[in-house]
């Protein structure tokens, strides 16, 4: 009886949790702007300053330049970092006296190369807002789902073979077509372990690890095996995709800013509206916050766990197809530089909101872009700028960090513990 | 007379100073830290990095070796993705690199579409030939099987169990090329000595085999040596990049058994194992880079395709340093004539 008791109180008290939250959201967030702005914004610059040290520590031109004098070392040093982080701002967002150079020059190209930069960005952020998207939406339905990796190949080797097998078809059919062969892909690669989940019990973190290696040697297989491309000597390398499968890109060599970025602006604005203004949505929220409380209230777990899992599939599959569509055109080892993990981190940046996503997705596509020109110009090897990425988002991840080092009020953190509190099953 | 060389020195005169002011505003339009006219090589590694001990490596190693004897300059981007390498091709573009190094087959379709896009820009890709061969892009390919066909000669005259063992790091040619002759070399011993060496790891008939799936899985290189050698062999040549460290580690460890390198001279790059390192199948693509940077400097660059044989010494089997005790002078002797043999067509590898 008791124990009843308590339950029923305990799924009272989560409702009301519910709806006082989101009653109370609005005015809140307008009050923490300000607060919310202002900490992932000193994060970067904390995050840049330990980088500086960083580069300053690792530039052998730096020591060389001590070696000759204090002075000169103290010069050097801050040279350095002025130059690379020039060159990482200009790298992700363009250089303003080249542009102004470039459109007064008139030259057709010139301006390309010089508007590249930002249009990169926002190339190279992409995946990144369609896999932290997967990530999110599982942790909103309480899924910790680190099998996007395998899902996004599994999209990608399904949207290629679409690609490339079908042939004669107009562009405005077989585009959306082959989109929709790797969200499938995806799909059910995501479906798998979330039927395990609710019909079995199976952690979906193991499964999901684990269906992540199945993707990767069963990729591997098809492009050494039925998906190899002839002449190519069995190089794992597939054919390329015919031109009316490919998502166009708007401007000629270099910029390869294409349509996908508008889908993934349009997969966020889906998924926000699915999870925030649908029954549907305020289920999966529940059942993903307290399960038991929602098998309580007569909602299925296992509609929504497989659903939750099928859709974060779904959208790994879509980040694959569109990488390959849109930029590879065709699909070799090599396809991801650890999107699905990567995202987990996004996601969580992101606080599982879908805007969030879209937000941290742009900061880190941004910051990789721009490491390109980095090491271009100061020719700082890659593993010091995964270095600096990481002790960005470490940052901006922990805003703890940064109230202690600032004396900044306690933020209201409170949405935090949602997604949490699928990981390991309790509140 | 005397007017016609007047007017052809004035020429010439107001020529080079024309040519001279072009080049000064040229200079400061472009906006890099201070840098001399230096040639400029530029490499794209594929997604091993620069430092996976194989092709990248030694590529860069032989735009390190040019910037020592012919002055130039090098700059690498690595790539971490397929995405990355149009990107980062466009990236050095923009820096105008003068010669463009990729590495790899893996790049090969991005090279391909930026010799359309840039015809004026220079290109050079390692281990990969195109057919038909693009002007501006030298793809430079090794008939490594040579050199391997002699160091399983050598391997099959070495080894005390009567076997000898191999694995790849992936089933692809550029891997395999290694195996195959690896394979033969020892059947050719075999053959002229009625022997009965056995190889573990590569079948040339059916193509199959030993491999990691991975060419930076460290612990899979150690796992492979470890059940090679409780089989029964006492030399192993894995054709897996730095998962080979893996294989010389446990070799090391348990003793008794020896080591082949592939690509560079294991004995030199990787000190630590220089006394189980019987030699290495060297692939010089450092030799061959340096060669296509030589070109663009001297103005002789053409696209097309070379190929890296043992006659041009594009591959070759590395000295034995510590392990020159272990082969007799009649080895040595049968492995200048196999040599010899190879580089004339009497022994036809295929």
């Amino acid at each position: 009886m008791k124990k009843e008791e308590q339950e029923k109180n305990d799924l009272g008290k989560a409702f009301f949790r519910k709806f006082n939250k989101e009653d109370g959201d609005e005015p809140k967030e307008k009050k923490n702007f300000w607060q919310s702005i202002s900490i992932p914004a000193l994060a970067i610059l904390t995050g840049l300053l330990i980088g500086a040290i960083l580069i300053v520590l690792t530039s052998p031109r730096v020591y060389e330049a001590f070696a000759q004098g204090f002075l000169t070392g103290i010069g050097t040093a801050f040279n350095e970092v002025y130059v690379s982080y020039k060159a990482l701002l200009t790298g992700a967002f363009g250089d303003i006296g080249k542009i102004i150079s470039a459109l007064q020059s008139g030259t057709p190209h010139q301006i390309r190369v010089a508007i590249n930069p930002i249009l990169e960005s926002l190339v190279v952020s992409t995946p990144y807002i369609l896999t932290g998207l997967a990530v999110a939406l599982g942790f909103r339905a309480g899924l910790f789902n680190i099998g996007v990796e395998g899902q996004l190949f599994i999209g990608a080797a399904c949207a290629t073979f679409v690609g490339y097998s079908i042939k004669g078809l107009p562009g405005f059919i077989h585009m959306p077509l082959a989109l929709l062969a790797g969200m499938a892909g995806g799909a059910f690669w995501g479906f798998i372990p979330g039927f395990l989940k609710a019909k079995t019990g199976g952690h979906e973190v193991i499964n999901t690890i684990m269906m992540n290696y199945i993707a990767f040697r069963l990729t591997e297989w098809l492009l050494t095996g039925p998906m190899t491309r002839q002449g190519a000597g069995s190089m794992p390398v597939s054919p390329v995709i015919e031109k009316s499968a490919e998502i166009p890109q708007f401007f000629p060599s270099p910029i390869r800013f294409h349509l996908g970025f508008f889908m993934a602006l349009a997969a966020a604005w889906l998924i926000w509206w699915l999870l925030f203004k649908t029954t549907w949505g305020l289920n999966l929220r529940t059942v993903g916050t307290n399960p038991r409380a929602a098998k309580y209230a007569g909602l299925s777990t296992v509609k929504t766990t497989i659903m939750g899992m099928s859709l974060s599939g779904a959208l790994a599959g879509m980040a694959g197809a569109v990488q390959t569509l849109a930029i590879n055109r065709s699909m070799a080892i090599g396809l991801s530089s650890g999107y699905g993990f990567d995202s987990i981190a996004l996601a969580l940046i992101g606080n599982n909101h879908p805007l969030g996503v879209v937000l941290s997705s742009l900061l880190f596509g941004s910051l990789r872009n721009g490491a390109t020109r980095m090491m271009v110009v100061s020719r700082i090897p890659i593993d010091i700028v995964s270095v600096i990425q990481a002790i960005i988002l470490m940052l901006v991840a922990a805003p703890g960090i940064i109230q202690a080092i600032y004396h900044l009020k306690d933020l209201k953190t409170g949405d935090n513990k949602v997604f949490l509190s699928g990981w390991g099953g309790k509140a | 007379m005397r007017k016609k060389l007047v007017f052809i020195i004035s020429l010439l005169l107001v020529a080079s100073m024309a040519l001279s002011a072009c080049q000064k505003d040229a200079a400061p339009a472009v906006d890099q830290p201070v840098t001399e006219d230096k040639v400029k090589v530029c490499q794209i590694t594929d997604t091993g990095g620069i430092d996976d001990k194989s092709f990248n490596a030694t590529a860069w190693k032989g735009i390190l070796d040019a910037e020592g004897s012919l002055g130039i300059e090098g700059k690498y981007l690595e790539s971490q993705e397929t995405a990355d390498y149009e990107k980062n091709i466009n990236s050095f573009i923009e820096d105008e690199c003068d010669l463009i190094i990729t590495v790899g087959f893996l790049i090969a379709d991005a090279t391909t579409a930026a010799s359309a896009a840039y015809p004026d820009a220079k290109f050079s890709i390692v281990d990969y030939a195109f057919d038909p061969a693009l002007p501006n892009v030298v793809g430079q390919i090794f008939e490594t099987d040579e050199a391997a066909f002699l160091a399983g000669y050598l391997a099959a005259g070495v080894t005390k169990t009567g076997k000898v063992g191999t694995f790849g790091g992936m089933q692809i040619p550029t891997v395999t090329i290694f195996m195959d002759g690896f394979v033969k070399g020892v059947a050719k011993y075999n053959e002229v000595k009625g022997t009965n060496v056995e190889v573990l790891g590569w079948d040339v008939e059916k193509q199959e085999g030993l491999f990691t799936n991975s060419f930076d899985d460290q612990q899979k290189g150690r796992e492979l040596a470890i059940s090679l050698m409780d089989e029964g062999a006492d030399i192993i040549m894995p054709v897996a990049g730095p998962v080979g460290i893996g294989a010389a580690a446990a070799i090391q460890e348990r003793g008794g058994a020896y080591f082949i390198g592939v690509d560079a001279d294991w004995a030199l790059t990787n000190e630590k194992y220089a006394d189980i390192t019987l030699t290495s199948v060297m692939k010089l693509m450092d030799a061959t880079t340096e060669a296509v940077i030589k070109s663009v400097i001297d103005g002789t660059f053409t696209g097309g395709n070379v190929v890296g044989t043992l006659a041009n010494e594009g591959v070759a089997l590395a000295p034995f340093h510590n392990l020159e005790s272990l082969v007799t002078d009649e080895m040595k002797a049968e492995l200048e004539q196999l040599k010899a043999d190879i580089i004339a067509g009497v022994i036809v590898l295929d």
